[in-house]
């Protein structure tokens, strides 16, 4: 994928790119949906820059439409969640801990 | 042809008036309850609204509020009531799927508040309705467990991505159901089946334990068949929770007594704003005569119609589909295959990253797929500024807009969707086609503003709804409008499954 800064986002977007993206938002895509996909996030891409035809140079960005900073609530200590209530939904446990697949893949291991 | 199934008197009653009847021990909950479990189990293989039917708690939440009665204890406005809620909402012990494989199964160990609100009113949950997957979709064809129908036309979409939820009212399964609004979740499926359906103030009401799909904008709120019964339901899931911080410190508006004041019919010294960038771009004629007539109707009623401009209203589609994929692509980062929900291709010899790439692409269905990578896109670096950036900007104009709109008219009036029900397939081809239909529902949500689709008539035979938008906090002037409204254009019966 291209970085060049402020780009006016008006070009479309290549099966490459389309993969980029996939890998980056870990999602084994096949080679069938590539296809599918480029085409789509095409159109949509085309159809949301327009974004761009707005002069919006000074205003101030909103992330969020409720005004609120810094909440904290009392603290008190509540009840959480048992050990075991937390775990009852995981695909693989051991000894009372998320069992995740190895790290590191075969070339980073080190043996 | 199946038998047709007619809905027995309690399942045509409003929630109000089963509620009345349950506090009075005509009826007991028990009863409510069976009547609309058989009438689910008599409709639902035609209609498939649900994808849980929790007989067992129902029928003991039921119990509960029975031996209540018998004891002397006072009772919620709603309790005995039955209630259809939307798969996003965790619910402690039953399956939680939000229309996601990804999800199948997963039982959460705790209710969201909303949940937990409509438990400790008495209501009876009874069970978990369809949706487009993690709530992205307007037709529910995007649910990983097949669409549902729409009760007026089992060949057409009921709306998405809350369309189980709104069938089920259409289809007399349930008197009050729940949904989350996210770009139109709520009133878009409310518009197509005839039904009420109400987006709160975001803030108002509380997003713990709602799965999070775009959270600056996903609101839940309540879908009733009557305004009267949307404001019962809201006055009951609404108000500050310590559990969300983006939750309003502040007194919920008084939703019902304004719908009871709109249900007079007196809508003398209201100025309502008809929006014209939310008018006749897009949307079929048949819906906007329908419109046409309602705006006439409020006439009558004594409000002045006034003409506003929202002149940003034209981006807020195109910035939509920049924000919402954008924070979905971070929000949805939590299906990792770790804690919760399905793990595919952990055979030992993969390591994490691949087994969570694998547990994605099988999890994960096309339109999930496609607006986390359009998420990622707008997001990535060199291209931020212009597009995630621009459409925080635009986001802001179109608040101003708003604000302005608001220094003009009480509350906006628009059409709630730009089409009536479309067939399943039409617009599953092209996804740009799907976005459009929450084309009039997208601005409140980037507002956070509050807004309720209520029906107003047919269009070929098929529901059309109207929208009227409030400020923030202001709930209430949008519900005496809509009651209003309702006093003198009743919804649509639905025709018999």
């Amino acid at each position: 994928m291209s970085h060049q800064t402020d780009r006016p986002p008006a070009a479309g977007i290549s099966r490459a790119e389309v993969a980029h993206l996939a890998r980056l938002a870990r999602l084994a895509v096949t080679e069938a949906e590539l296809d599918t996909f480029a085409g789509q996030l095409d159109v949509i891409l085309q159809a949301v820059a327009r974004v761009g035809e707005v002069a919006a140079g000074d205003i101030p960005p909103t992330s969020h439409a409720v005004p609120l900073t810094n909440v904290l609530r009392e603290d008190e200590p509540i009840q959480c969640l048992p050990r075991d209530e937390a775990l009852a939904g995981a695909p693989d446990t051991v000894e009372g801990r998320f069992r995740v697949p190895r790290i590191l893949s075969d070339e980073e291991d080190p043996g | 042809m199946a038998e047709r199934a007619e809905p027995t008197e309690l399942t045509r009653m409003t929630a109000t008036g089963i509620a009345g009847l349950v506090a009075a021990g005509e009826v007991s909950a028990v009863e409510v309850a069976r009547a609309h479990l058989d009438r689910i189990a008599a409709t639902d293989q035609r209609v498939h609204a649900f994808l849980q039917v929790d007989t067992e708690g129902a029928t003991a939440a039921a119990a509960a509020v029975d031996a209540a009665r018998a004891a002397g204890a006072p009772l919620s406005p709603l309790a005995g009531v039955p209630v259809a809620v939307k798969d996003v909402f965790a619910t402690r012990g039953l399956p939680t799927t939000c229309g996601s494989k990804i999800l199948e199964g997963w039982r959460p160990p705790y209710d969201a508040t909303t949940v937990a609100r409509l438990r400790a009113a008495g209501l009876v949950v009874l069970g978990k309705t369809n949706m487009d997957e993690f709530a992205m979709g307007s037709s529910t064809e995007y649910s990983a467990y097949g669409p549902t129908r729409n009760p007026w036309d089992l060949a057409r979409i009921p709306g998405g991505s809350g369309g189980g939820s709104s069938a089920s009212l259409a289809a007399f399964q349930a008197p009050l159901a729940i949904g989350s609004d996210t770009g139109g979740s709520i009133r878009q499926p409310g518009a197509v089946t005839g039904t009420v359906g109400v987006k709160p103030t975001y803030g108002g009401t509380s997003r713990y334990g709602l799965v999070a799909f775009s959270s600056s904008l996903d609101t839940p709120g309540p879908c009733a068949r009557t305004v009267a019964d949307a404001a019962a339901l809201h006055a009951v899931i609404a108000g500050h929770d310590p559990g969300d911080s983006t939750s309003i410190p502040q007194p919920v508006p008084d939703v019902v007594a304004a719908a009871a004041r709109g249900a007079t019919g007196d809508l003398a010294g209201v100025r309502l704003g008809l929006v014209r960038e939310l008018a006749g771009e897009g949307a079929e004629p048949g819906v906007m005569a329908a419109f046409r007539e309602a705006v006439d109707a409020l006439t009558k009623l004594g409000a002045e119609v006034v003409e506003v401009s929202c002149p940003h209203f034209g981006y807020a589609l195109p910035a939509y589909y920049l924000i919402a994929p954008s924070e979905c692509s971070s929000n949805l980062a939590r299906f990792d295959g770790v804690r919760y929900g399905l793990r595919t291709g952990d055979d030992g010899t993969r390591a994490l990253e691949e087994v969570m790439s694998l547990t994605r692409e099988a999890g994960f269905g096309p339109e999930v797929k496609r607006r986390i990578m359009l998420g990622t896109y707008a997001l990535s670096s060199g291209y931020y500024d212009a597009y995630y950036g621009q459409a925080q900007k635009v986001r802001t104009l179109i608040a101003r807009d708003f604000t302005a709109a608001f220094a003009q008219a009480d509350a906006l009036i628009s059409p709630t969707t730009p089409f009536v029900a479309f067939r399943f397939g039409e617009r599953t081809a092209d996804p740009y086609q799907m976005y459009l239909a929450d084309l009039y529902t997208i601005p409140a949500n980037l507002a956070g503003t509050p807004a309720i689709s209520v029906p107003c008539g047919l269009s070929g035979g098929m529901p059309v709804g109207l929208q009227v938008m409030a400020p923030a906090m202001a709930d209430d002037r949008m519900y005496r409008v809509a009651a209003a409204l309702e006093s003198v254009l009743p919804a649509p019966a639905p025709p018999q499954l």
